[in-house]
């Protein structure tokens, strides 16, 4: 390694616990309970609680209030997009990921380097949550959930269209609609609303209390009832928005011949898909897909790609068929939320 | 293109038959002519292509993509087509996406060398999905759950007719089938429904369940057959055409020039199709080297002799038989056959007896000759008409128990489709013994399923835990005496086999059972194994 790595590893370097920056003496995204943290999403295998002080966007610092009740961390810092926020000699800037609601880019700033932990990120429009903001940078730290030339998702109205489509034909059984608590769930109402489905969604009771603080926030999800006092046979013609895990299980019995439905990247792949006995797989995802990865990437052009958790083979590959220096920081424990 | 992938996606992920005949109905509905036609060929079987070879389409892959990120996503995958559809990189306005007619006409039309280039050109104008589609077409493995039976029954519940009027005249239509559209829409009347030698749709036996079944029938109600293990046929000869139908209604004649020749009557019969030496029936293995064949060789006819064994007559010249008491169809049936003088078509012989228990006693332990290597017995009611599709209640088919042995798991090798990424493919061994007497595992055969998915997950965490080896994408799992895991296999069959080291080879073997509780020095040796050969 050149002596270029050698003074980005001195603002930031991976450990056990996750992303260290020494100048500023924080982590970011740790995987384990430390001193100071910044956080760059609400998701649970980045932001866990019990850490000394947190410094995370406010939408983040209530997704965690709500998550892990208001004594998550000894302190909290609301970071709002876009204030740089002294640490120690190191600046650190919230900017928009385009993953979740409160989802931040950290951009550290130090003498001359500036290294961008992305978090989580995906580079296309979404309801809930600001654009991602591409930021220069010498080091660009990134995921690489779907970093396989297989993933390239189509648009999401379009899977919006065939849920829909399935629910016309369909009309005597109910569409139980898998997704991610935080996010996804929410994500998938907004596109509903958008194809100009005006009617009642029914929630699993794990729902609640993102979608209460999702309109907190502003974004209107229109009307939502519980499903879980349903009778036998319940709802027919309707969805029904749930996490995944609860959509195979024995929560499912009580609707109509349910027809099981997931959002989720992985559903690009058929397998995965009938893995999980999902009937009609949408493929919706709040991650970068393989283009939208490259593409950020070829944008930046940063001297370093720094790749934290994923298929980091073909990435590595591509980065070196593309000029690109790039290492694998084989950070263990970021993993999907519910997978 | 759009939407037949979208129905063959639809397809592919549900399970449920009502719902695929849903989607069938939907699609049937509203794609527009001739594209609905060579659609329904195609999930049929009607329509096949073999234009592209898989290594071609790995190759014209790899002329887009780097061959290791390819690698790498075809490891994730698991899927070739699918694999190719997912990383075939868009190029956004290039052409304008083919619809499935044009592709189905540049096909048929097209030279080997053009083919080439008409995929490339389809591939940069569909989405995954068209794509998807595309190569399952192409590659000849649409492989989405749907049998010709269930598209018929969507086309009859389309024109709300019965699906045996569909049958009738099913055999007489070709693809697109324009009139059979027309006539389920109620534009024009029922297309050819009176053709000679067309195909009458067959009568189907359900299994009997023990349980149940001999309390509630009386034995003196039923005739029994031995179940010849071979494939059901339905031979015709009217007015000059000679057919030979499989029983979903597909014309086989062509592989079985020797069969049709025999075909010396006027009429149509229901039967066995086996394979003879000297008026016996052979085992199905020998019968399965004349079938899926565009034809045959002399040598090939003369080394494996095709027959038919009858046990029921549809048609006798021009009087049709099947409303008819199978008493008296079959009395017809044996003057029939014995006017016949071709050895290649025999009577199927009924076995007398006279209580369930007899009978019973008989599967167990079936007397010398043919029915040692039938498959159990039919029981056919005698009162019963000849009814399309699979009543309850006149004809059951009585199954012998499968063979059982206890093998030990050898080799693991990943699944496809839905177990990509599990360990779902096992080679199983027995015991040999050496000349000097060391014992050591010899492979048997190979089960990909009979397991629930809690069970494939468990065996799959097994091979991982247990790896001795590798070999490419096959796993050597610690087997020998002092450790190793257990598989209950059952088969219908053995016979011998050149291909297979141990000499034998098993049909239709599956694991009936895990044995995770049995010491592997405790499975079955060769020569006890080597007792049930056919």
């Amino acid at each position: 390694m050149g002596p270029l790595m050698s003074s980005f590893r001195q603002l930031l370097r991976n450990t056990p616990e996750g992303l260290y920056c020494p100048p500023g003496d924080f982590y970011v995204d740790p995987v384990r309970p430390v001193d100071r943290a910044v956080i760059t999403h609400g998701h649970s295998d980045h932001a866990r609680g019990g850490h000394g002080s947190v410094l995370a966007t406010p939408e983040t610092l209530a997704i965690m209030a709500a998550r892990y009740g208001q004594d998550f961390a000894g302190a909290t810092e609301a970071a709002p997009y876009g204030k740089a926020i002294a640490r120690g000699g190191v600046n650190v800037t919230m900017v928009p990921a385009g993953h979740v609601l409160g989802s931040a880019q950290a951009v550290l700033r130090w003498k001359d380097i500036t290294i961008v932990v992305s978090g989580d990120y995906k580079r296309r429009r979404d309801p809930t949550c600001p654009l991602f903001e591409p930021v220069p940078c010498h080091v660009f730290v990134s995921e690489a959930t779907f970093g396989l030339p297989v993933f390239r998702f189509p648009d999401a109205a379009d899977e919006v269209a065939k849920l829909l489509k399935s629910v016309a034909l369909f009309p005597e059984r109910t569409h139980l609609v898998g997704a991610y608590a935080l996010g996804k769930a929410q994500r998938i109402i907004c596109l509903l609303r958008d194809a100009g489905y005006d009617k009642t969604l029914y929630m699993h009771g794990a729902l609640a209390s993102m979608n209460a603080l999702y309109e907190q926030h502003g974004v209107a999800l229109g009307p939502t009832a519980p499903a879980t006092d349903a009778a036998r046979n319940a709802l027919p013609g309707e969805i029904v928005i749930a996490p995944p895990s609860a959509i195979a299980d024995k929560w499912a019995r009580r609707f109509a011949d349910p027809i099981p439905a997931f959002a989720s990247g992985w559903m690009t792949v058929r397998a995965r898909a009938r893995q999980r006995h999902v009937e009609l797989p949408l493929v919706i995802s709040d991650h970068a897909d393989w283009d939208e990865l490259t593409e950020t990437i070829t944008e930046l052009k940063p001297e370093e790609l720094w790749i934290t958790h994923g298929s980091e083979d073909a990435l590595l590959r591509w980065s070196e068929l593309n000029g690109i220096t790039a290492h694998a920081l084989e950070i263990i424990g970021y993993e999907d939320e519910d997978e | 293109m759009k939407a037949f992938a979208r129905l063959l996606d639809q397809l592919a992920f549900t399970p449920s038959r009502n719902a695929k005949l849903t989607l069938l109905r939907d699609y049937l509905g509203h794609a527009p002519d001739p594209e609905r036609g060579w659609a329904l060929a195609s999930l049929t079987g009607a329509l096949t292509f073999d234009a592209a070879k898989p290594a071609f389409i790995r190759k014209a892959a790899e002329a887009r993509l780097d061959p290791l990120l390819f690698s790498l996503s075809y490891d994730f995958v698991g899927d070739l087509a699918e694999t190719v559809a997912l990383v075939w990189p868009a190029r956004p306005g290039a052409n304008r996406e083919p619809e499935l007619p044009e592709v189905v006409d540049a096909l048929r039309t097209a030279s080997r060398r053009e083919v080439p280039q008409l995929l490339e050109r389809w591939l940069d104008a569909l989405d995954s999905n068209g794509r998807w589609a595309l190569l399952k077409l192409l590659t000849g493995g649409l492989r989405v759950g749907v049998s010709a039976r269930l598209a018929k029954q969507a086309l009859a519940q389309m024109g709300d007719v019965p699906v045996a009027d569909i049958e009738e005249v099913w055999h007489a239509q070709t693809p697109p089938y324009g009139d059979l559209f027309a006539w389920l829409e109620k534009r024009s009347a029922r297309p050819g429904s009176d053709a000679p030698a067309r195909f009458r749709p067959v009568m189907l036996a359900q299994a009997i369940d023990e349980a149940t079944d001999f309390v509630r029938y009386a034995a003196a109600d039923y005739a029994a057959e031995w179940k010849w293990d071979g494939i059901r046929v339905q031979a015709a000869n009217e007015q000059g055409q000679r057919r030979l139908y499989s029983r979903t209604g597909e014309d086989i004649a062509a592989a079985f020039p020797d069969v049709l020749e025999a075909l010396e009557f006027e009429g149509v019969i229901d039967g066995e199709l086996l394979i003879f030496n000297d008026g016996h029936a052979a085992p199905f293995g020998d019968l399965q080297q004349r079938l899926n064949r565009k034809g045959a060789d002399a040598k090939l006819m003369a080394k494996f002799p095709a027959g038919i064994r009858a046990y029921d007559l549809l048609m006798d010249g021009e009087e049709d038989l099947r409303a008819l008491p199978f008493a008296q169809r079959r009395q017809r049936l044996e003057v029939f056959i014995a006017r016949l003088t071709s050895s290649r078509i025999d009577l199927s012989p009924l076995q007398p007896f006279t209580s369930w228990e007899e009978l019973a006693r008989l599967r167990a332990d079936p007397p010398e000759g043919d029915p040692r290597i039938a498959e159990g017995l039919m029981l056919k009611r005698w009162d019963s008409l000849y009814e399309a599709g699979r009543p309850k209640g006149p004809w059951f088919k009585w199954k012998r128990d499968p063979h059982l042995v206890d093998a030990v798991l050898m080799y693991a090798q990943r699944g496809h489709g839905k177990r990509s990424g599990f360990y779902s493919d096992y080679t199983f061994g027995v015991w040999r013994e050496d000349a000097n007497g060391d014992r050591s595992l010899t492979p048997v055969g190979k089960a990909y399923f009979g397991f629930t998915d809690e069970e494939l997950k468990r065996l799959d965490k097994f091979v991982r835990d247990n790896t001795v080896d590798r070999f490419g994408p096959v796993r050597s799992v610690r087997a020998d005496k002092d450790f190793g895991l257990v598989l209950e296999i059952a088969f219908e069959g053995l016979q011998r086999s050149s291909r297979h080291k141990s000499g034998v080879a098993m049909r239709f073997p599956r694991v009936h059972r895990i044995r995770w509780d049995k010491p592997a020095r405790e499975a079955d040796e060769l020569p006890s194994l080597e007792k049930l050969l056919d």
